[in-house]
Parts: C-alpha cells; sequence; structure tokens
C-alpha cells in the first residue's frame, strides 16, 4: 500500500527525557569495538574539552529509532515495518552527546516517495536537552521493498 | 572541541589511515544489546533465511558506527565530527563460523571548506564490494 502522503510534516511530540549515563555509553562503544578514550575515561574526555564522557557519533540513533516508533508504526501512515529496510543515515551535530544529557527527541515526517516500486519514507529526530539546547539532528530514510504498488 | 589534526596540514586527497573492522556473531549480539535493536535477522541464521538473505546480517548502523571509526581515530576527539550520513548499499553477511565479516574502511579528504571544516570521503568494502554509499563526514580541525 502507498504510504498516505498527508502525513507529510506531521510531528510527533517528545516522549520522557532520556538520561544519558556513563556505562551506557561505555557499553555502547564497547559493542562497536571503540576503544577512543573520549568514550570511556572522563579524565580524557575533560581533556579534550568535554564536561564528561560523550558518546560514539551513531549513538543519536539509539534515542532517534525509538522516538520515530510513533512515526513508523503511525497505523494511518500505511508503512508495512516488516518489508522495512534501512536504506540511508545522516547526522548534524551541535555538539556531542555527553554523559549526564537528559535528552528528548521530537519526530518529524519529513518526506514520503516512492521509487522502482518501493515506498521510501524519511523521518527527521530534533534532539535537545530537557532546557531545550539542541544537540544533534537524525535523518533516518525507510525503504518499505516492493509496497508501493499494492492496493489497500 | 580539540581535533589533534591541523585544518593547514591536509589537502584535497590526504588519505587517513585505513582500519580493518572484523565481525562475528559475537559483536552482532553486543550491539542488539547495547542499542536496542533487536530485530531478528541480526542474530538468528533461520529467520535470516526465511527473507531471503543468504545468513545473518550485520546492523547497518553498527556498519556505520566502524566505518565512521576510521575519522574518529585520526580526530582524536570525535567531538570534532560535526556531520555523518551513508546509504546502506549491500548487506554484511556475518557466518556462524570463527572468521566472521572483515570490513575494510578506507578514507581521504574530499573537501576542505571555510571555518577549519573538511569533508572526508569515506570507503568501506566487504568481500571486494563497496557497503556504503556516499559515506562522508563534515569534521572541524584545529
Amino acid at each position: 500500500m502507498a504510504l498516505n502522503k498527508e502525513f507529510l510534516g506531521k510531528v510527533y511530540p517528545a516522549g520522557p527525557a532520556y538520561a544519558v549515563g556513563r556505562e551506557k555509553i561505555r557499553e555502547f562503544a564497547t559493542a562497536i569495538g571503540d576503544w577512543n578514550p573520549a568514550y570511556h575515561d572522563v579524565a580524557a574526555a575533560q581533556a579534550l574539552g568535554h564536561r564528561d564522557v560523550i558518546a560514539p557519533p551513531t549513538f543519536a540513533f539509539t534515542l532517534s529509532f525509538r522516538a520515530s516508533a510513533a512515526a513508523v508504526l503511525d497505523p494511518g501512515l500505511g508503512l508495512d515495518y516488516s518489508k522495512v529496510v534501512h536504506g540511508e543515515q545522516r547526522f548534524a551535530y551541535d555538539r556531542p552527546i555527553t554523559s549526564g544529557d537528559d535528552l528528548v527527541c521530537v519526530t518529524t515526517i519529513e518526506n514520503i516517495r516512492e521509487a522502482a516500486g518501493n515506498d521510501i519514507l524519511t523521518t527527521r529526530g530534533d534532539i535537545s536537552t530537557v532546557d531545550g539546547e539542541h544537540v544533534v539532528t537524525t535523518w533516518t530514510t525507510t525503504v518499505a521493498r516492493g509496497t508501493a504498488g499494492e492496493s489497500a | 572541541m580539540s581535533a589533534s589534526v591541523a585544518y593547514a596540514d591536509v589537502e584535497v586527497g590526504s588519505e587517513l589511515p585505513p582500519l580493518t573492522v572484523n565481525l562475528q556473531r559475537i559483536n552482532l549480539v553486543m550491539y542488539a544489546g547495547a542499542s536496542g535493536d533487536f530485530n531478528v535477522i541480526h542474530w538468528n541464521q533461520r529467520v535470516a533465511q526465511a527473507v531471503g538473505l543468504p545468513d545473518v546480517i550485520a546492523h547497518g548502523m553498527l556498519t556505520m558506527a566502524s566505518a565512521g571509526r576510521v575519522v574518529t581515530d585520526w580526530l582524536g576527539d570525535p567531538g570534532a565530527v560535526v556531520e555523518y550520513g551513508v546509504r546502506f548499499t549491500r548487506p554484511v553477511v556475518v557466518p556462524d563460523d570463527d572468521k566472521g565479516a572483515t570490513l575494510e574502511i578506507t578514507a581521504a579528504v574530499g573537501e576542505k571548506r571555510e571555518d577549519n571544516l573538511v569533508r572526508i570521503d569515506i570507503t568501506a568494502t566487504f568481500n571486494d564490494a563497496t557497503v556504503l554509499g556516499k559515506a562522508q563526514a563534515l569534521v572541524r580541525l584545529a
């Protein structure tokens, strides 16, 4: 089923704040095999000018992915999640996510299109602190393979 | 932010130190737990093959994270990354053996901009084919 283009621009408000902790950052960095001291060692991160250990650049996806569930699973949008693959991912940072941050993510449906029989959805996640400081914006493009030509 | 690389010291075409990343099943399990992405195709061969994949595949975001290390290792300070984006063009198949999948990551300076910004173009290769398209990071050098 083609995606409902009336959902273009729809905004999904942030859920509860995500508390970024040192051990979560260390766990994530370890899982990607990255021993950069800025992720693991508070003194090393502070020597680089950061308040505490910082998260690897792609950590922001774990927040935006969770927040985007309301959009991609919105029944009215019509995305067949069983056929979805991750097509593109992009991040733009004002600063790195840092241990101690309390973050919220607002999700916006930024683009809906069809190509080669696929439904293609781009969502934007605006991640900021609970005090309103913008930290990072994420763009996630998901592709539902072969669903654009199907009738409802 | 304090990148250890100086803007004046790089030119378009300057190559970053390459990186080899080996991904085995344990790495996919660790990434699933750390990221919260428990999609079954990343840890269950039966389900992966049922949906038409040759075997379990790595999370695209794990490939993206691995490829990004070629930039952050070079920068010293990962906080100097201003933008990072990729297209996922081919799956990274991770068999259940003691070899796993090996990614070869290379990168070079693609463009120098104002304000000490430099675009890095990244290439990630698995089994002699690229697995990421238009993989680019924008970084601010010292």
